[in-house]
This record gives C-alpha cells, sequence and structure tokens, in this order.
C-alpha cells in the first residue's frame, strides 16, 4: 500500500504540473485569472511530491522488499540510519529526492516573492512547472522508484559500503537541494525574459534563492571533499573526477550569479548577463545530473549506467536549456538600458569577479568534456587530469583571491577616493608572508608559495569593508561577505599549505617497527580482528607521537558482507597545526603490513573555509530576510528605528 | 547586444549535445585488449592443476589450434559459459583452461558442480600465465595457433552468439 500510495501521490503532482502550466499560459494570454489557483496547484503540488518521497523514506525504513527499489540497495541487517540513508544512495531514489526539491522549490515560489511583478511570477511559476513536468516524466516511465517485485526476496542486496557513511547521510540531500534550489533563479529568469521585466525587484526576488542554493552548494562541496578524503583512503581533498567537477560547476555558476544579481538589484544594471546566468546556473545543475545519472564519464562515482535514462534525461536537458537559450536570443534585444557605471566601480569590480568566475568555469567544463569532443571526432582516448585543472584554474583562482580584496571596497557607480591606499596593511602582510616563505621554505612550487601569500593578503583585506564603521550599524549583510571572503582566505591557506608542505610515507612494516613522518613517530603496536553490524574488519593500532604525549589511531581495512566489497577507512588523528592521517593495506607473504602515512600541515582550513564561506552567506541571508521583514510591516518597531537614523 | 552574440549560447549548447549524443550512442569501451595477439607464447607452460589431468603447453602441436580459457572456481560469471565452451567442445573445437588463482578442492568443486568443457587444466596460482597472455581478468578466451600464437582474444563471459564466432575462427586457423 506504501508504495502504490506513493506512486499515486506522484502521478496527482505530475497531473499537476501540467495544469500549472496551462493555468500559467492562460493567464499571460489574458483568458482568465490565473493567480490565486497558480499558487494553490504549486503548492499542493510540493505537498503530494513530498508525501510520495516520505512514502518511499518509509519503505525504506521498513525493508519493504517488495518494493524493487529496497531489495535491490537494502538489507534488513543494515543500521537504522543507512536503510534510511539508502532511500537516496540509488537512481530512482535520489531522482525522486530531486523531484522532490523541485516541486517544493515551486511551492516556496508561489508562497514567497511577494514583492514581485505578479505576470512574471505566474511566468516563472509556469516554467517551474515545466520543468518538474519532464522530471516527473522521467520517473514515472523510465525510473519508477516504487515498481514492484513479485515474489518479493527473502533478503535485500545491500548498499554499496563506500556509501554506509554518516557523510552520504547529507551530502546528497545538502548538493540537491542547492542544485535544485537554483531552479528557481531559471525559472524566474525565464519568467522575467516572457514578461521583459527584468528590473531591480526581480534581483530582489531571485537573490535569496541563490544565497539559499549556494550556501547549500557551499556546504554539500565542502562535505563531500572531506567525505573522498577520508572514506577513500587516498589522502587527497579534490580529485577532479568529472562527478566532482558536475559538483563545481554549478557552485561556480552561482558564486557569479550571487555576485551579478546583486548588481541587479541594487542599481539596476548587467540585466542581459544576470539572467544568462540564471539559466546557466540550473543548467549546469541538469549538465551534472545527467553526467552522474548516465554514467557516460567513466569516475569512481559512476553508480547507474543505463543509456536508455541517459537519452531521456539529455532530450530533457536539450529541450529546457535550449529553449531558455532561444528565448534569450529572442529577448534580450528588448530589454532597457542597466543603469550606466564607470570602469572604476563596484560595478566593474563585481563584472572582473564575474569575468574570472565564468572563464575558471569554461576551463572545468571544456577539461571535462573535452576527452569526450576529441574521441568523436578523432578517435583518440585521453583523459585530462588534476595537471590541466591546476595549472589552468589555480592562477586564474588566485588572481580571482587577490581582486576579491579591492572590489568590496569600491562605491557604486564610480570610485573618486584613492582606495590603494586602504590595502597598504594587507600588503605589507603578504610580503612579509612571501618573504618568510622564501626563507624558510625555499624548495616548495610557485602556485603554493603564491597561495600562502595571497592567502594572507586576502585574510587582512577581507575585513577591511567593516572598517571606519560602527559595527552594530553595519548591516548583518556586509558581515557576512567579509566573513565569505575571509573563508575563501582560509581555504587558499589549506590548500597552499597541503600541497606545499605534506609529508607522505609508504612502507611495508611488521608490528613493533616504527615510521617517521614529519614530525611524527608512528609505531605499528599489533593488529586484530574487528566486528561491525554488518562487516568485520583488520584493524591496525598505531601509536603515534610527537615529542610530548602518545595517540593511538585504528584504521582499518574493511570487508562488507552484502554486498561482498573491501573499503579502507583510514584513522585522522586532528591537531590544531595539521592532520596525521594513516591507512592500513595488505600484509605481503612475510607478515609485513603496508602503512600509508600523511602529516598534513594545516590541511582542515580547507573545509573550516568551506564552512566559513556557507556561514558569511548564512550571514548574509538572515540579514537581507530581517531587513525585508522589518520593511514588509505596515508599522511598528522598525519604522521609528530606521527614523532614528539607525538603518 | 548584437545577434550573433545572443546566438552563441544556443550554438555552444548544440555541440555539447551533439557530443553527448554521440557518447550516449558509442559507449566507452573499458575493455583492455592484450597487446599479445599476434605475439608468440609458445614457450609458456602451467602446470597440471588436478591430479590426473594433464596441464598447458602454449606450443603443443598435436593439442593447437585451440582455445584457451581462463577462469576460476571463485568466478561467478565462469559458471554461465561453462555450457558454451561445452557446446563449442561438441563441436570438435579443443577446449583447455587455466584455473587462475585456484586451489585444488575448489577447482574440484566446481567442475563437478557446473560441469568440466577442458581437456587439459593448467593451474596459474600467481598469475603469471595471466600476464603472459596480457589478460586483466577473468573469465577470458583465447584462441591459439599451430604455432603457438595469440590470434584472438574474447574478454568477459562468452555469449550464446560468441560459439558460432570462435568455432569459425578455430576452423579458419585449422586449414
Amino acid at each position: 500500500m506504501i508504495a502504490e500510495a506513493g506512486l499515486a501521490a506522484l502521478w496527482l503532482a505530475a497531473a499537476l504540473s501540467l495544469l500549472q502550466i496551462l493555468l500559467s499560459v492562460g493567464h499571460l494570454r489574458a483568458w482568465f485569472d490565473g493567480d490565486r489557483p497558480i499558487r494553490s496547484v504549486a503548492i499542493v503540488q510540493g505537498a503530494l511530491t513530498l508525501i510520495a518521497f516520505a512514502m518511499l523514506v518509509l519503505a525504506f525504513a521498513r525493508t519493504d522488499l517488495s518494493v524493487a527499489l529496497v531489495a535491490a540497495n537494502s538489507h534488513s541487517a543494515k543500521p537504522m540510519m543507512y536503510k534510511l540513508a539508502g532511500t537516496w544512495g540509488n537512481h530512482e531514489g535520489s531522482m525522486l529526492l530531486w523531484v522532490t526539491v523541485l516541486a517544493l522549490a515551486g511551492a516556496g515560489l508561489a508562497i514567497g516573492s511577494r514583492r514581485l511583478g505578479r505576470a512574471t511570477l505566474i511566468a516563472a511559476l509556469g516554467a517551474q512547472g515545466a520543468l518538474a513536468l519532464g522530471f516527473y516524466a522521467f520517473l514515472l516511465l523510465a525510473s519508477n522508484p516504487f515498481a514492484r517485485l513479485d515474489p518479493a526476496p527473502l533478503e535485500g542486496r545491500g548498499l554499496n559500503p563506500l556509501l554506509q557513511d554518516p557523510g552520504l547521510a547529507f551530502h546528497p540531500p545538502t548538493l540537491y537541494l542547492g542544485y535544485v534550489g537554483l531552479s528557481v533563479a531559471f525559472s524566474l529568469a525565464v519568467g522575467a525574459l516572457i514578461t521583459g521585466d527584468v528590473d531591480r525587484a526581480l534581483g530582489r526576488a531571485m537573490r535569496p534563492w541563490v544565497l539559499g542554493a549556494w550556501i547549500l552548494l557551499t556546504l554539500g562541496i565542502t562535505a563531500g571533499s572531506y567525505w573522498a578524503y577520508y572514506e577513500l583512503g587516498w589522502g587527497g581533498w579534490w580529485f577532479w573526477d568529472p562527478v566532482e567537477n558536475a559538483s563545481l560547476m554549478p557552485w561556480l555558476a552561482a558564486t557569479a550569479l550571487l555576485h551579478s544579481v546583486n548588481v541587479l538589484a541594487t542599481r539596476g544594471a548587467l540585466r542581459a548577463w544576470t539572467m544568462m546566468l540564471g539559466m546557466i546556473a540550473f543548467s549546469m545543475s541538469m549538465v551534472g545530473t545527467f553526467l552522474v545519472r548516465s554514467g557516460i564519464l567513466t569516475s569512481v562515482h559512476s553508480f547507474a549506467v543505463d543509456p536508455s535514462r541517459g537519452t531521456f534525461l539529455l532530450a530533457l536537458l536539450g529541450l529546457y536549456v535550449g529553449a531558455a537559450f532561444a528565448l534569450f536570443a529572442l529577448r534580450t534585444g528588448r530589454l532597457k538600458e542597466g543603469a550606466p557605471f564607470e570602469l572604476v566601480s563596484r560595478e566593474s569590480g563585481l563584472v572582473a569577479n564575474n569575468l574570472l568566475l565564468t572563464v575558471i568555469l569554461g576551463t572545468v567544463f571544456v577539461g571535462t568534456l573535452y576527452p569526450l569532443f576529441v574521441e568523436a571526432l578523432s578517435g583518440d582516448k585521453l583523459s585530462v587530469g588534476p595537471p590541466y585543472f591546476n595549472a589552468v584554474a589555480g592562477p586564474l583562482a588566485l588572481i580571482l583571491a587577490t581582486l576579491i580584496a579591492v572590489g568590496p571596497l569600491l562605491s557604486w557607480r564610480r570610485e573618486r577616493r584613492a582606495v590603494l591606499g586602504k590595502l597598504t596593511i594587507p600588503a605589507l602582510i603578504a610580503a612579509t608572508v612571501l618573504a618568510i616563505s622564501l626563507f624558510a621554505a625555499p624548495q616548495i612550487g610557485l602556485l603554493p608559495r603564491l597561495g600562502l601569500t595571497v592567502a594572507a593578503w586576502l585574510a587582512v583585506a577581507s575585513w577591511l569593508p567593516l572598517t571606519r564603521r560602527n559595527p552594530l550599524r553595519t548591516p548583518l549583510s556586509t558581515w557576512g561577505m567579509a566573513l565569505a571572503h575571509f573563508g575563501v582566505a582560509v581555504s587558499l591557506a589549506g590548500m597552499a599549505s597541503d600541497s606545499a608542505f605534506t609529508r607522505e610515507k609508504l612502507a611495508a612494516v611488521r608490528p613493533g617497527e616504527t615510521l617517521r613522518v614529519g614530525p611524527w613517530l608512528v609505531k605499528l603496536k599489533d593488529l586484530a580482528p574487528a566486528v561491525g553490524p554488518n562487516w568485520t574488519a583488520i584493524e591496525a593500532e598505531l601509536r603515534a607521537s610527537r615529542g610530548g604525549g602518545v595517540v593511538v589511531l585504528k584504521p582499518q581495512t574493511r570487508y562488507f558482507t552484502d554486498p561482498p566489497t573491501e573499503t579502507n577507512e583510514a584513522a585522522i588523528v586532528t591537531t590544531l597545526s595539521g592532520q596525521l592521517y594513516t591507512v592500513v593495506g595488505k600484509p605481503d607473504a612475510e607478515g609485513r603490513w603496508q602503512l600509508r602515512l600523511w602529516w598534513k600541515p594545516f590541511v582542515t582550513l580547507i573545509w573550516l573555509g568551506g564552512v566559513l564561506i556557507a556561514l558569511g552567506g548564512v550571514l548574509a541571508l538572515v540579514g537581507r530576510a530581517w531587513r525585508t521583514w522589518r520593511k514588509e510591516r505596515p508599522s511598528g518597531g522598525g519604522q521609528s528605528w530606521r527614523r532614528k537614523g539607525y538603518a | 547586444m548584437s545577434r550573433w552574440l545572443r546566438l552563441t549560447p544556443m550554438v555552444l549548447l548544440a555541440l555539447v549535445v551533439a557530443a553527448l549524443v554521440w557518447r550516449l550512442a558509442h559507449p566507452e569501451d573499458t575493455h583492455v585488449p592484450s597487446k599479445m595477439i599476434g605475439k608468440n607464447l609458445a614457450e609458456v607452460r602451467a602446470p597440471a592443476a588436478l591430479p590426473g589431468r594433464a596441464g598447458v603447453w602454449v606450443g603443443d602441436p598435436v593439442a593447437n589450434p585451440r582455445v584457451i580459457n581462463f577462469f576460476a572456481s571463485w568466478c561467478v560469471p565462469c559458471i554461465t559459459e561453462v555450457p558454451l565452451l561445452q557446446r563449442l567442445k561438441q563441436q570438435g573445437v579443443g577446449v583447455d583452461g587455466i584455473a587462475v588463482r585456484d586451489r585444488p578442492a575448489d577447482l574440484a568443486a566446481f567442475l563437478r558442480a557446473n560441469g568440466d568443457p577442458y581437456r587439459a587444466i593448467g593451474a596459474d596460482p600467481q598469475s603469471s600465465v595471466q600476464m603472459d597472455f596480457g589478460s586483466s581478468g577473468v573469465p577470458e578466451t583465447y584462441l591459439v595457433d599451430r604455432s603457438g600464437i595469440v590470434r584472438y582474444q574474447h574478454i568477459g563471459p562468452l555469449e550464446p552468439e560468441d560459439v558460432a564466432i570462435i568455432r569459425d575462427k578455430w576452423q579458419a586457423l585449422r586449414k
């Protein structure tokens, strides 16, 4: 019954999305007033999809093996948390989650956005309905998550052990909320191009969605990077894997959009460009979904390989993005000129930001698809890896990080003051760091050295927009911007430190032997079997010390039974100055065990920076929401507060 | 903004979609073909894997041309191709096996349970014969000509339609 209820809810939601499109078209053609019904339809559609998703979660929680998806991906012996996480640890379930977020975003658009022009909102809801309809069709026709098995098997096939990790419970939902949250920016851009009302109100309506999606994407990518770092046992934090790139590309587009939408909301400039970015950001989400779900790019993330599903998704992608780009080509000529600005101005700074981010995005996009183009045209097989991405994206990111320090200091429209003087202190500090690195670590590469220098520059300069003003009267969004920019510096410092100072040791050792890596002495004390709920393991006991006390580490090689798979569980010691990362491998014939040790100074800053960036976004979002709420209240404290001149 | 600039996104999209369509129509070939095709492996020998059975000498002029099938008792897809190897045997094709990283007791149990299509079975406890053939996994099936030169490689389990292909190639080698 549960599965049938879920399926019925999904069919109903699909029907409502069709109705939503019709209502939108009818309203825009002035056949009838579709304003009130379309909002209700969007909200009910979101609720129905949520019910469908809840039904699937319930089927997984009960391990209902008569549902084919549960039988293929779950197992009664699995801990409850992974049963629940198993709902989205597979193709059909993750697509259902995707559609659920899409429909909920549509409902949110219908509930919020009160200050947006009514016609634009209704056009945007129609676009959102069209997006949803295609993906409902994909689920119902090509990837039904509720299909039954008759007879039901006695036991399920289990979940990929790599995915049995707390990180999995949060990583995909967070990324999906971000990915699919961008659909609202897409629909709003489409709606505004249809009505021609690309104005500041549109920018303000789009901004919280972009900001919210961007926060979640930032957190999702940060968490995914840390997951790959400790779960795969390879000691790296970014592999330029096609699927990682697929998550990075929407983030790059969203970051550019986040900045250009501010120009639109504040100054009414960069109209066509912001509409283009709004379309590109969600298009990149769809490209990412297609790359992952069709399995056409070889990757550690290749979970599902099914050409017919790939064809379906590609058709949807081509249809939606093609229609949006066609609309752009037809309508941008009619847009009004935006407000003018001079060469040295906040707007120019944001244009520079957008150009650099777009070039980095193009670089990653080309690098990810280049092997495909080459093979299609010449038949040669090649792969594009870290040497390309680091060499091209690295310097561009450094230039961007350098300019981040300057942009926020500029005024809107034109800058008449001497801004560079404010940057004396950051410049001196950066020069000092550069000098120290040349003196103390002459052997490190150019990129890491520049990375450390730029990180120092930005870490100080990011706080400059807050100086010489009363901190209590500074808008929360300005605090958020400073914090996010500081987070970029922190993350950059971690990346540079990791690539400059990491020490690695790979050796075969007997119990009782000691290895040295960086400042650490690591002794292999003993090896013992260990048992978990659905795995057995060989667990090494390591005693690590660097002068002071001893830390015990227990890396494992785990053997999962359902399905039979082997994984390495790294053991990590985190200290203020970095991480000691240990992996135990296989024994050889003489009883020696492979040990792989890394000492990674300040590597944790990478993810700390990511969290700070997201936190800056949260501050900005809260600050903006607070201001909007204040403004929208007809009377009360807010008004008198503002009259006294505090705001 | 000029008209051409406005149309650029559509052109780029068309290029990308075309490349993706091409990829869907031509899925990536992840097989690693052996570099040893056309090479003479007459010197390669695998000792008998079971007591009372012959081992495999690739250069053996009496046994060649023949099929050499890499398999293992621990390999599940290998079970599915046993009936197909038996069909080859019934059609007169000489089929010998190389048991990769196997134990005699497990091997005997595998043959009892699934059938035994092999004339001779060589043991390859350290995958060294597999390395000599440039094989990257089990099951794989090779054709060796009279002089011990590798002429054909099939990666993965045999499908029913492969039986005729291999038989025809074997007959061509016999002439």
